[in-house]
Formats: C-alpha cells, structure tokens, sequence
C-alpha cells in the first residue's frame, strides 16, 4: 500500500480523499513518532487484539478507518516490513537477510516492482510497500478475577535436582536475565518451570513457552492448564483456534511467534537444540523480537550445541544442570559396536553379524526396541530382513501418513521393533525399551541427536536400564562426544548426591 | 559473477546439484531453476486428447475425439463453437495444485519462472493477433497483489492486451460444476481498451483449466463483440 505524509503522519492511500503525493512505507523516512493522547477512548477489542502483535493489514478485522484513528492518537504504529539497506534487502518480520530469500512483482498495491520475502511467505506476504501493525497504546488489565489469586495448583515434589533448577528459573525471572536449563533426558523440566512461571506471572508478566515443535505444543498445553487452571492458557501453532487471544500465559511454536512484538516478560524456549530452530535463523529472529526489552530467557534443552557448552564452561553463560533423572538412576551409557561395512551387506541382502544377535536377544527376552537408521531409503532395506526374524516389526518416518498410528501401537506393545529415522530421537516415551542405532557414523546423528537417542532408553522408575548399542562402520566425533556428555552427567549426579549408588 | 548462483531450488528450497553443461552455462535456461526431484513431479499432458480442451482421452469417458464434457458444450446452442480449442501444458496434479495455490493466494510470483521457458516454447508457435488474461475484479486483484494469469503471459516474455473487465463475485473455486455453468456473464468488455476485436483471432490465458466455463464466458464475451475465434492457453488441465 502507498502512504501520503501530511502533517507529521502517514495515512493510507486506501483514505485519501483527494490526489496527492504517496510512497510504499519503506521509502518514508523517518516515519512520524506520534505522541501517546490518552484522553483517546480506544477500542478494547482493538487493543486485545494487537497487544504483542505484528499483524499485516489484512490480518486485522477491524475497518481501516478505525486502524488509522488509533494511529493518529498514538495507539498503534505502522512499522516498516521489509526494508533496504545499500543493495541487501531485509524482513524485518521474519529477519531474513539473505539474498536469495527475496524476489520481486509487478504489485498492484503499490504499482511498483515490490520486493517481497519468501522466507515467511507462508504466514501472508511482507513486501516493500506491506506495513507491520503493533498496538503501542497501554496494554489489557489484568481480569479482576485472576488478580491476587494462588495461580499455581500444583501438589507434586519436585526432586532435589529439579529443586535446584526450579530455584535458578525463579531467581532468573526476578533478575530479568538469560538462564540455560541443561537437564538429561528423563530429568523432568517441565515442573522445574512452575514456580519461575508464577513468579512472573506474579510480577504481572506476561509469559511465553515456545517451542520448535508443534507436537510438544499439543503435549505441554493441557499439563500447563492443570497446574495453571484459574487463568487462561493461549496455545498456538499453525492453524489453531486461540490465534487471537490475548492471554498471560501462551505455549505456542517459534513459527508462530513471528506474529508477536514485544509481547512477553518471560520467554522461555523448549528444545532450544531442536530442529528447524536449530538451523533456522528466522525462528530465532522470532524469539527474539517477541520479547519485551529487558525480558527473561530462560533455554531448555538436555542437548545443547558445543558452542553453548563451550560458552558454559568458560563461563560466559548462565546455566544450571539437572544431571540426573528424577528416578535416581544412573543414564544408560551407549555402547560401540563396530559392524564393518553395513551399507555393502545391505545392498547384498544381509545384516552385520553382531547387529543381528543384538536383535535376535531382544526377540528371545520379548523386548521391545528402537532402532535408529540413518535414511528412509536404508530402512526400508533393513525392514523385510528383519521382519525374516520376527513379524512384529514396522518402520516410522516423517512422511509417514500411519506415523501416530504406528507410535501409538508401540506404546500399546503391538510392535517389538519400531524401526525409525532421527523423527523419533526426542518427545516419545516408551517405558521399557532398549535401543540400537545401525549407522552410527553417518553425519545426521549428531553429537545431540545420539545423546536424545541414548535418552530414550532407561525412562521410567519402573524400567530404569536399558541397552544402547550404537553399530557403527568407524567412530566419529559425535558419538564420542556423545558417550562423554553421558558419562559426565552421571559423573556429575553422583557427586551430587542425586543418583542411588 | 558466480556461474552457479540460483543453486537452491526455486520450488522446494531445497540444494540443487547443477547439471553442468554447455548448453546449461550459455543460455542458462529456466529448467535449472528447478531441483530434477521437483521437475520430475510434473506430468507433462501426453498422449491422445480431447480436440477442444485437451483432456488426456481415456477409457470412457469419451466418443470419438471428443470428451464428454465437450460434447455437453457442444450440444448447448448458446456455447457450440464458443471456444475453438484450449491448450495445456501440465496435468492438474497433486503437486501442482500445491505450487499454484502458493504461487496465486500466497502470493510467490517468483514461482512463476518455473514454467515461463515451456510457456514460451508453446506460444511461440501458436498465432493469435493478442494474447488476454483472465481479468480479477478489481477487489481481488488488490488483495493478491497481481493477476496469475498475466504474470504468465508476461513473464514469459509476451505483452499482454487487456480486453476483459470482471465484477467481483464470490470466489469461483468454492462453486460446484453446474454453478459455475450456469453462473450469470462476470466479464465485460474492458471500456478502456482500445483494440479493435473485429476479424481478430484471440488466445485468452488463465493459470487452470477446470470446467472450461471462466474461458467460455470470457470467450462469448469476445465473439459478441466481434472477435474471430478465441482459443484459450493453461498452464493446467
């Protein structure tokens, strides 16, 4: 859309009575500050609407005109969404900077050549002459209802180990500063989180969980209410039906935070080391924007990069372990088993030797078990061969349309051997299992992405051991790397008194 | 300069390994915009057609060299002959459903560049006097941001004449067949054209081919005010 610029503010072409000069937003410079008038009776449904938004015009259901009116007396801003600097482009939704993520159109809202995005292409599309609407007026009341209320119902115990943490996630909130939560598989993080959530909420914060993973989104969203059940509970990701509401608490993707400015007191990411976050500089760009100046960042993760771990060993960042499991028993420690050239055998129909009595173990003790493979096209190789072993046994990938389905049957113990690409190295809990991973040298099993692999194993206070074997043609660095973080953890549990011996 | 920029897939983002060739590096063709895994999902229409609107014939739905839904036109008096043949390029498959749907409502015209070589290639030996889109209303035009329809015809290197004006209704892939067969005329002549229709031989472009009804209406509008013949051209059928 074009903007005319008259007495230090933009109005919209759309507006305009009579014909006058006009710009796409990203060629006005600077943008009017308007000042706050408070004497302005706004839109209460305006202001739920966009508090903690970055919304495109065409996101928001109310008239234009009543857009502009709260402009003009200072309620919102139009901010720029896609801006030049010399010959680079950059979103400034989504933070993409890099060329190849920009291409341009013939745009009939501007009648230029509009550059536009196509990193978040899929969240509506931000060009050159495209406005970010963000509300700047004071910010929803509390609910009379939810004031000085006990908010947290929760009567569990948390262990001494997750005391610890849960201690450093408060004090962390009340300082308003970063924290990495670096807790094992099976240490239970989520309860560390309550009492440093109702801290902030007590502040009068507003509160984000985010995660890269819609599934952990689906999974943590009624754990949260339960605990949290006097207030109202956001969850967002794509397609889901609170994507309007303004709530103190919110669970939601990073995707979705593309959405939100400036929106939140405390932030806190789950599964900092998962994909696409990992990789997707974005999603990260998006956290970061949806945090308030001086905000809290609280990391989770049972994985995180060596740059992290680097950074926490110099101690130049903030961080507090959980180095042992709520049941008190010591991490299954991967073995290595050298199985020579697995792929060749596989082409020839035959499995390594010593990976086939692995197998065949399970199947004499009735044992369920995970087996990792490096890619869909060797699983499906690896299927019928073992299937000659034993019927029960099925293969899982992302694509796979019957993937819930097959999960559910392994939990359900209608499958022995789930056999599964990486999809499956973190969020599922299987009770009793033990765990194997053909192909350990290949570069998609990371240094993070085998010690989630090992911490399937060994889960519950009933079953607290398993077995996990990593079968490898030649060691790598990561799984080096990843039998030591192990190693160092229990190491580390012991010294604190927080593993039986 | 790099010789090997545009090394990630314009379709699915994804590493693109170049085919290195002569050819490849002199003219640098569209083709290579495209990863083989993504180029390989498109099904290229083949084999023997329907004589107006290029369906691929088979088993029975059909009688002679025409299809059933043809002959249902033809045997309309209001419509027999109102569209001399339509051409397409690519069946109107799962994968290409995805790529227009994100090329037209999310608004990604660079995905247009996937298709403009063959769309050259085919316009290049079709004779028309001018080539039209499918005109949007006015309102949707703006909230897409561009027509798909001409961002074809421009893209692969043609000009575009706009003859067509159309009222803002609802959207058409919401309606069934019969609705939108028997849907009230939303094309007008666009008053602002100055081309003259008289004995001229029009090729109108629209990004599907569904029922064939858009086309025809916009067809008869032509006809009536003196056009020739019209043909249409679709990147899908």
């Amino acid at each position: 859309m074009r903007f005319a610029v008259e007495n230090n503010q933009i109005i919209p072409s759309l507006l305009l009575e009579t014909s006058q000069e006009t710009k796409p937003i990203s060629q006005i410079d600077p943008l009017p500050h308007i000042p706050l008038q408070p004497s302005f009776s706004f839109n209460h449904e305006l202001q739920r609407y966009l508090s903690g938004k970055q919304l495109l015009l065409e996101e928001i259901p109310f008239p234009l005109k009543q857009i502009q009116e709260h402009y003009q007396n200072g309620f919102l801003v139009y901010r720029k969404a896609l801006i030049q600097n010399g010959r680079q482009y950059e979103c400034l939704r989504c933070g993409t900077n890099d060329p190849r993520w920009f291409s341009a159109f013939p745009c009939a809202r501007c009648g230029e050549n509009c550059v536009y995005c196509r990193q978040c292409l899929m969240m509506g599309r931000v060009s050159s002459c495209t406005a970010l609407i963000s509300w700047v007026g004071p910010l929803p009341e509390i609910e009379e209802s939810e004031k000085d209320q006990e908010l947290l119902q929760w009567i569990g115990t948390l262990s001494a180990g997750q005391q610890h943490a849960s201690n450093s996630v408060v004090h962390a909130i009340r300082r308003r500063t970063e924290l990495l939560v670096w807790a094992v598989c099976g240490a239970g993080k989520t309860e560390v989180l309550f009492k440093g959530i109702e801290q902030s909420l007590d502040q009068g914060g507003r509160v984000c969980i985010a995660t890269p993973r819609t599934d952990v989104v689906l999974e943590l969203t009624p754990r949260i209410k339960a605990v949290f059940p006097d207030i109202e509970v956001a969850s967002l990701y794509g397609g889901s039906e609170d994507r309007h509401k303004y709530s103190r608490l919110t669970i939601t993707t990073t995707h979705q935070l593309l959405r939100c400015y400036q929106a939140f007191d405390t932030v806190i990411v789950d599964e900092v080391d998962a994909f696409p976050y990992s990789v997707d500089s974005s999603l990260q760009y998006a956290v970061q924007q949806a945090r308030k100046p001086g905000s809290t960042m609280i990391y989770l993760t049972a994985t995180p990069s060596s740059t992290w771990q680097r950074e926490c060993r110099q101690g130049k960042r903030e961080f507090v372990t959980i180095p042992a499991r709520y049941h008190r028993k010591p991490l299954p420690v991967p073995k290595f088993v050298w199985c020579g050239n697995w792929g060749k055998k596989l082409a020839n129909k035959a499995l390594p030797d010593h990976f086939v009595q692995w197998v065949k173990r399970r199947i004499e003790k009735n044992k369920q078990a995970l087996i990792f493979a490096p890619k869909i096209a060797s699983m499906e190789l690896i299927l019928p061969l073992l299937r000659t072993y034993h019927p029960k046994v099925e293969a899982v990938h992302a694509e796979d349309p019957l993937r819930k389905e097959k999960v559910n049957s392994m939990r359900n113990k209608e499958i022995l051997i789930l056999l599964t690409t990486t999809i499956l190295e973190r969020g599922v809990t299987f009770p009793n299992i033990d765990v194997a991973v053909l192909g350990a040298e290949d570069t998609i099993f990371t240094e993070s992405a085998l010690v989630q692999i090992a911490g399937r194993a060994g889960r519950s206070a009933q079953f607290p051991k398993g077995d996990v074997s990593f079968f490898h043609y030649g060691k790598t660095e990561a799984m080096v790397l990843a039998q030591k973080q192990i190693v160092s953890m229990n190491k580390e549990g012991y010294k604190k008194g927080l593993l039986d011996e | 300069m790099k010789i090997f920029s545009d090394e990630y897939c314009l379709i699915c983002h994804g590493i693109r390994t170049p085919v290195i060739s002569w050819t490849g590096l002199l003219l640098r063709t569209e083709e290579q915009l495209v990863c083989e895994e993504c180029q390989n999902k498109f099904k290229i229409l083949s084999g023997e057609r329907c004589g107006i609107c290029s369906r691929v014939l088979e088993g029975e739905y059909r009688d002679e060299k025409l299809c059933y839904d043809c002959i249902r036109w033809e045997q309309d008096s209001t419509w027999s002959g109102t569209l001399t043949q339509n051409k397409s390029l690519y069946e109107y498959n799962d994968f290409l459903k995805e790529v227009i749907a994100k090329f037209k409502y999310r608004g990604d015209y660079a995905l247009v560049r996937a298709f403009t070589s063959r769309i050259k290639e085919e316009l290049t030996f079709m004779s028309f006097d001018a080539l039209t889109p499918i005109p949007l209303s006015q309102e949707r035009l703006y909230e897409r941001g561009f027509n798909q329809a001409e961002a074809l015809i421009t893209e692969a290197g043609f000009r575009p004449t706009h003859l067509l004006t159309r009222i803002h209704t609802e959207k058409q892939s919401k309606k069934s067949r019969s609705d939108r067969i028997h849907l009230p005329q939303v094309f007008q002549l666009d008053g602002e054209s100055e081309f003259c229709l008289e004995e001229k031989t029009i090729l109108i472009v629209d990004d599907i081919y569904t029922t064939g009804s858009t086309l025809r209406h916009a067809a008869k509008v032509l006809l009536e005010h003196g056009a020739k013949s019209v043909s249409s051209f679709t990147l899908a059928r």
